[in-house]
């Protein structure tokens, strides 16, 4: 085990796994405040026609493409939601719920027509639905962590106006504050953490990485600031639990253990959360 | 004969009470009135006693016996902004609603209930729209679905949730009327409202509710400037002889 | 019946049963839960498959209901404790759909459980799968599932269908006339867990949300009745499954795939063309309104 662990590739694997954590923790945070968790799910199903369609145009693999494909898809599918609940009497649940299949099946038609279809090399396209942190390459660990870097340091530089656009919009419009532009900085940041998230973690489950770790750090901290570190530390925990199990355990997917390691910290916060957990609850209604 | 009796019913979000210790009675065949400032739990007062939302505490009586076994006596009209509107159905179909719990469960609503249900519509002027799709009604016509689903329920003591927001003069007639036939009838009305200037008119009986009640009786008796007074803090004004006029604090 | 045919009749069974259950949760605007639901049915037949050790259709089908049921349970809990519904949701079908894919990796390969078949079933090998009594062959195991499965889901709506209808529509209303709320809630789940595990084998776990909520939201864009909603709703399921079993056919790509994307196909007709609520014939509706009144 300390072989794989000392192992160069490995250590680069953990360093990109803590990092997109950690990203993911901290954008989670702003997605959850402003409701918009399941958006986030839809987004990241709706990646995988992006993936296939660039395959299909190009007969090339090469993952930058791939991630400006995946880019493409999530804008229509969170575009697509958008104008189903504007201009019908669809409601959010169904919009969210339809777009989100449709695009994922439009996804695995894509796929098997560029198994059955096309000729070349196109192993590894099923990586993208559960992630394989056994399957990256140096260069994907880089852009990976290259890439969480760019989203934490915007986070950060935004942070007070993500605060107040999410909390309340009409005041922070009054305050003269871009609204418009931060609601699409920030869709932009998911759609970051997403694309560069699904090769590691898989487009159907890398939704968990943005939900659990901040509604964890929820049952720890009723402040903004805290929430979203905490939030981070519980992703880049997660990260790194789940790879390493699923680089020991071979053949366990990375995605779904790291996505476990997540609702083993959510359930641990649920239980004993100082601030709105379920056993301080009781013990402080028990004192009253 | 007290048709409705609580005692000591408090409520609780998350910490906060909304409702403290209320206890009232309302005798039989009275129109009440339940008048108090935005925030003051009148809407959850309602709601409480119906036990759609849970009860930090509370004794709750209809003709003296527990809640649970008259619920049958109840009827309830609803704000309208609380159902989905462009659900699919009819007007009509509503309206049976309102029948559902006479009928039982599995059975399916017969000629006797269409019948009915079709008679409570023509009582708020609405036979006319009985096949209408509800999203297609303007806001006082679903209002007056909701009044005649309540008067198919055929009960014996009538909770209303702000009626007259938001709907024409036609409507606020009708609602006026039925609220005096029913009370002609010997039958019991409860009704949350925030329009002080026509409180006089309206009710018979007053609830003055602030959290806590102020005050609970015939309207002469209690509808007084010292229990508004009480019941809205400094943020009343008062223009000629019994007129009063709620003014924002800003 | 031919190979072909086999699979339309799967396929359309699975548009039916799907449509017209999963609409009664699009007019509930619970769609999400279906989704969460689908997902984790795959815990429970994993689950059922490491008890009994074999793939039977009814310790699956147990697994699944018991496994779907907690699902809606889990997410009640959480809303009632605080949280806020969609993360509600969002943590709990994840959880435990990662427990089933994780799990599935510990089967082995002799026996036909994988993570793909999970996720987009596989109804080209259906009519193989066949049911057979004393020697005679009774069809695929499959279209026997889907047709007991549709039935029970037609019998209970029938019988609770006022019941039904009046907690969708105003609940509290219901609560009042004592109708048991929260048992409708848990039997509709009932009736979706066991739908999702019906299809499961030939459209996966996330295939099967798309059938059980496009057909119902186009259905919703077409009518203003309720009654005429459900059946909507199972017909343009029906559709879907024969509109996209050609395309598969045509050009070789996944029939399952295809079939969800065919209902995307009816709803973006639906949004764009329907009579009443459109946004072409509203859009028509505007302008003369807006040239009627210079």
């Amino acid at each position: 085990m300390f072989d794989l662990l000392s192992n160069a590739n490995t250590q680069w694997v953990l360093i990109g796994s803590i990092m997109l954590g950690f990203a993911s923790g901290v954008i989670g945070s702003f997605v959850l405040l402003k409701k918009q968790s399941l958006i986030s799910d839809a987004m990241a199903h709706a990646t995988l026609p992006g993936v296939g369609l660039m395959y299909i145009m190009f007969e090339y693999k090469s993952i930058p493409l791939f991630l400006i494909g995946a880019t493409m898809t999530a804008l229509l599918a969170t575009y697509s939601i958008q104008l189903i609940i504007k201009h019908s009497r669809i409601k959010t649940d169904a919009a969210i719920g339809s777009v989100l299949s449709v695009f994922f099946a439009l996804g695995i038609v894509f796929l098997t027509y560029i198994s059955k279809n096309t000729s070349g090399n196109h192993s590894g396209l099923d990586d993208f639905i559960f992630g394989q942190a056994a399957s990256l390459v140096a260069s994907d660990v880089r852009m990976i962590t290259i890439g969480s870097a760019i989203l934490i340091l915007l986070s950060a530089l935004f942070f007070k106006e993500f605060k107040i656009t999410i909390f309340d919009p009409l005041y922070a419009m009054g305050l003269g504050l871009p609204v418009r532009f931060l609601n699409m900085v920030l869709l932009g940041l998911v759609v970051g953490i997403v694309v560069i998230g699904i090769q590691m973690v898989g487009v159907v489950l890398i939704a968990a990485l943005l939900i659990t770790p901040p509604l964890s750090a929820r049952y720890w901290t009723d402040q903004l600031g805290y929430m979203t570190i905490l939030s981070g530390i519980f992703g880049a925990v997660s990260g790194v639990a789940g790879t390493v199990i699923s680089t020991i355990g071979e053949g366990l997917p990375t995605g779904p253990m790291i996505v476990l390691s997540t609702s083993v910290i959510f359930l641990f916060s649920l239980l004993l959360g100082s601030k709105k957990g379920l056993i301080p609850k009781v013990v402080s209604t028990h004192e009253l | 004969m007290n048709a409705l009796s609580v005692q000591n019913l408090t409520v609780t979000y998350d910490k906060t009470p909304v409702l403290q210790h209320v206890g009232f009675d309302i005798p039989k065949g009275s129109l009440t009135g339940i008048i108090g400032p935005n925030g003051a739990g009148k809407s959850t007062l309602i709601k409480a006693i119906l036990q759609l939302i849970p009860r930090t505490s509370g004794d709750i009586q209809v003709y003296g016996k527990p809640y649970h076994r008259k619920r049958r006596l109840i009827g309830y009209v609803p704000q309208r902004s609380e159902v989905d509107w462009d659900f699919p159905t009819s007007a009509l179909d509503v309206v049976l609603m309102g029948r559902y719990g006479h009928i039982g469960f599995i059975k399916r609503p017969g000629k006797k209930e269409i019948q009915m249900a079709q008679e409570a519509l023509r009582k708020v002027g609405m036979e006319d729209y009985q096949d209408r799709q509800i999203s297609q009604l303007s806001g006082g016509q679903q209002q007056r679905v909701f009044l005649a689903r309540a008067l198919a329920q055929d009960a014996r003591i009538y909770f209303m949730d702000e009626p007259f927001v938001g709907v024409d003069a036609a409507t606020e007639k009708a609602i006026i009327q039925l609220m005096q036939e029913w009370k002609d009838e010997g039958k019991t009305v409860l009704v949350v409202h925030h329009d002080l200037q026509t409180v006089e008119d309206y009710f018979d009986h007053v609830l003055l509710l602030n959290k806590s009640p102020v005050g609970c009786g015939p309207t002469q008796k209690v509808f007084t400037m010292e229990n508004l007074k009480q019941t809205y803090g400094g943020s009343l004004k008062f223009i000629g002889e019994h007129s009063v006029v709620l003014q924002e604090r800003v | 019946m031919s190979y072909d045919a086999w699979i339309l009749l799967t396929g359309s069974l699975v548009g039916l049963t799907c449509g017209v259950t999963g609409a009664l949760l699009v007019l509930r605007k619970m769609s999400m839960l279906a989704d969460a639901i689908s997902h984790t049915v795959l815990l429970g037949i994993v689950g059922a498959f490491f008890v009994t050790q074999s793939l039977n259709g009814l310790p699956m089908f147990i697994g699944a209901a018991i496994v779907g049921v907690l699902t809606a349970f889990f997410v009640q809990m959480l809303d009632s404790s605080g949280v806020q519904s969609d993360a509600a949701i969002g943590v709990v079908f994840t959880s435990l759909f990662a427990l089933g894919v994780v799990l599935i990796s510990f089967v082995g390969d002799s026996v036909h459980l994988d993570v793909e078949h999970a996720l987009m079933g596989e109804i080209a090998f259906i009519p193989w799968d066949t049911l057979n009594f004393q020697g005679m062959n009774l069809g695929p195991k499959a279209v026997w599932m889907l047709g007991s499965v549709f039935l029970i889901n037609i019998l209970v709506i029938t019988l609770f269908y006022k019941e039904i209808k009046l907690t969708t529509f105003d609940p509290q209303f219901a609560v009042l006339l004592g109708i048991p709320v929260m048992f409708i809630h848990y039997l509709l789940m009932g009736m979706i867990s066991l739908s999702t595990v019906a299809s499961f084998d030939s459209v996966g776990a996330i295939l099967v949300v798309a059938m059980l909520i496009v057909p119902g939201a186009t259905a919703y864009l077409l009518t203003d009745r309720f009654l005429v909603l459900l059946i909507l709703s199972g017909l343009i399921g029906i559709l879907s499954a024969i509109t996209g079993f050609a395309f598969a056919v045509w050009s070789n790509v996944s029939i399952a795939g295809s079939i969800a994307c065919a209902t995307g196909l009816y709803f973006i007709l639906a949004f764009i063309f329907s009579p009443k609520h459109g946004v072409l014939m509203k859009k028509i509706r505007n302008d003369k309104f807006s040239s009627s009144q210079p």
